[in-house]
């Protein structure tokens, strides 16, 4: 239910004519004086009304605009920490920042790849996926409906704050699907996963419309 | 005189004195332990009589509503009567027919914690623990400063009360995703798997605080006794501050602690602590006379140096 929403033809048939790198290519970046990128808040390609009734207005606004911009502005700050950390070659430093990391910046790509996951109905979101993506669905799970199924029995089973993923396993040439805790990216599951399509299953994401339906 | 019931209790607002009551260990499987609560509760039950060793989601000890307008009435409904319920509910089923069935609540935390390896009863069970802590935690006109031993202890182990607080609030606000943060009473003892500190004292048990994530509590480690929590899952406090996780920190030690439930459940742990000591000087002392004989071998000059009990 959640899945048949959130697919879009156009991102994903371009992932899958081998765009190796993640969907978050598209993240703005400005440069900071001293050559380090900071990292801006992409736009969403559609209002944030424009997906009800399936998710709502005011959820959409307080994600991207608080939690997503929260996730951006914390990880600029922690990488202008760890550059100088590692300038004054402070390990233990280096090491501790690395928590901050990974968790401000796999909110901010996690989310980004989010915003293009998801499109209005009257452009294409919500419609069943064709083509190669539908033909390996088919093979790798059986049906659209089995995928549906597998996607929210894992969400639904995720224990406090994560992320749902349909992913490439680009070595073994597979789709799988695999979850994964607070904002840790698809990547730390396997080195050869790509992220096609990921659901965040944080309480944010769908409290104030679902409570904890 | 069996008021047994294994369904929740139908009402669910009503003021209970147990607010001010120690809170007790949660060994909601024990029949007579049941019907001592709810003598005190004065609740009516079904009529239909059934003994079952299953879990009951207590309600908080007040009414839904009067933690309002910091912890409105809907977040109570849900966070109690949805996530705390669905905890429950969840974990009874789970340990149907299995040799959990028979433990107290604590106890199933702990065995099911399984040294990091959760077994799958682990989350429900320590997630309708937490809860129930939570909601003894608070209290309607709470907030304000701890007294007596207390106070002097976090004074002690803090610096003051203000570094606690800051202490307590940090940990909160950094907690990554779901979890929990805990003021916790912690024994002397070292964390290093069966070393024991030959210089104990009264002075090396202190107060600390902790944060964990998703389900854990401080009740899987050993020697840690948890005093008092806050929830920082998101749906704690979503629909009342949405993303604001600092403000809703700063009300709820401002407003809503239960100082009381926090210093009766720090007496409860001195107890079991003293209780602890005591068994193991007994079985000390019991083990002592074989040690020390003398050896016939060794000359010394009085019999009394050897194998003297101190």
């Amino acid at each position: 239910m959640a899945a048949r929403a959130l697919l879009t033809r156009k991102t994903l048939a371009s992932v899958l004519r081998n765009d190796a790198k993640p969907l978050g290519v598209g993240i703005a970046a400005a440069t900071h004086s001293r050559g380090l990128h900071v990292y801006t808040l992409p736009d969403l390609d559609y209002d944030y009304g424009a997906l009800e009734p399936a998710i709502n207005g005011e959820i959409m606004q307080l994600h991207h605009q608080k939690h997503h911009q929260t996730y951006i502005t914390n990880y600029n700050k922690a990488l202008e920490q760890l550059q100088d950390a590692v300038a004054k070659a402070d390990s233990p430093a280096s090491v501790k920042l690395q928590a901050a990391i990974k968790f401000n910046g796999g909110g901010h790509i996690n989310h980004s790849i989010f915003w293009k996951n998801l499109a209005p109905v009257r452009e294409g979101g919500g419609e069943p996926p064709k083509g190669s993506l539908g033909w390996a669905i088919d093979t790798h799970f059986g049906s659209f409906e089995a995928l549906i199924q597998k996607v929210n029995a894992e969400g639904a089973a995720l224990q406090g704050s994560g992320w749902v993923w349909l992913g490439l396993d680009k070595e073994l040439k597979r789709l799988v699907v695999e979850t994964t805790a607070n904002q840790d990216p698809l990547v730390t599951k396997g080195p050869s996963l790509v992220p096609l399509l990921g659901i965040d299953v944080w309480e944010h994401a769908y409290y104030l419309q679902f409570s904890n339906v | 005189m069996n008021w047994l019931s294994s369904s929740s209790t139908a009402a669910s607002t009503f003021l209970s004195p147990s607010a001010l009551l120690p809170p007790p260990t949660h060994g909601f499987s024990s029949v007579t332990f049941k019907v001592w609560k709810k003598k005190n509760r004065c609740i009516r039950k079904a009529r239909r009589i059934e003994i079952s060793a299953k879990f009951v989601l207590e309600p908080p000890p007040y009414p839904l509503n009067a933690l309002e307008p910091i912890m409105s009435q809907e977040t109570l409904e849900y966070h109690w009567g949805k996530h705390h319920r669905t905890y429950v509910d969840n974990l009874n089923s789970q340990i149907d027919g299995t040799d959990l069935e028979e433990k107290s609540l604590e106890d199933t935390v702990v065995i099911s914690y399984n040294k990091g390896d959760f077994l799958p009863a682990f989350n429900n069970a320590a997630q309708a623990w937490n809860h129930d802590f939570f909601w003894e935690s608070m209290k309607p006109g709470g907030g304000g400063k701890p007294s007596g031993d207390l106070l002097k202890l976090i004074e002690r182990d803090f610096g003051s009360f203000e570094k606690f607080l800051d202490e307590f609030k940090t940990a909160a606000a950094t907690q990554f995703g779901s979890g929990w943060a805990w003021l916790a009473y912690k024994e002397s003892k070292l964390d290093v798997g069966n070393a024991v500190n030959p210089l104990s004292s009264d002075e090396d048990k202190k107060l600390v605080v902790v944060k964990t994530p998703n389900a854990v509590n401080p009740l899987v480690w050993n020697y840690y006794h948890p005093l008092l929590t806050i929830d920082v899952w998101e749906h704690a406090y979503y629909i009342d501050f949405e993303t604001r996780r600092p403000d809703y920190i700063s009300v709820f030690m401002d407003k809503l602690v239960s100082w009381d439930a926090v210093s009766s459940r720090l007496e409860q742990a001195k107890a079991r602590m003293m209780e602890r000591e005591k068994e193991a000087e007994r079985k000390k002392r019991e083990e002592k006379p074989r040690s020390s004989e003398p050896n016939p071998e060794i000359y010394s000059d009085s019999d009394a140096e050897l194998g003297a009990d101190e």
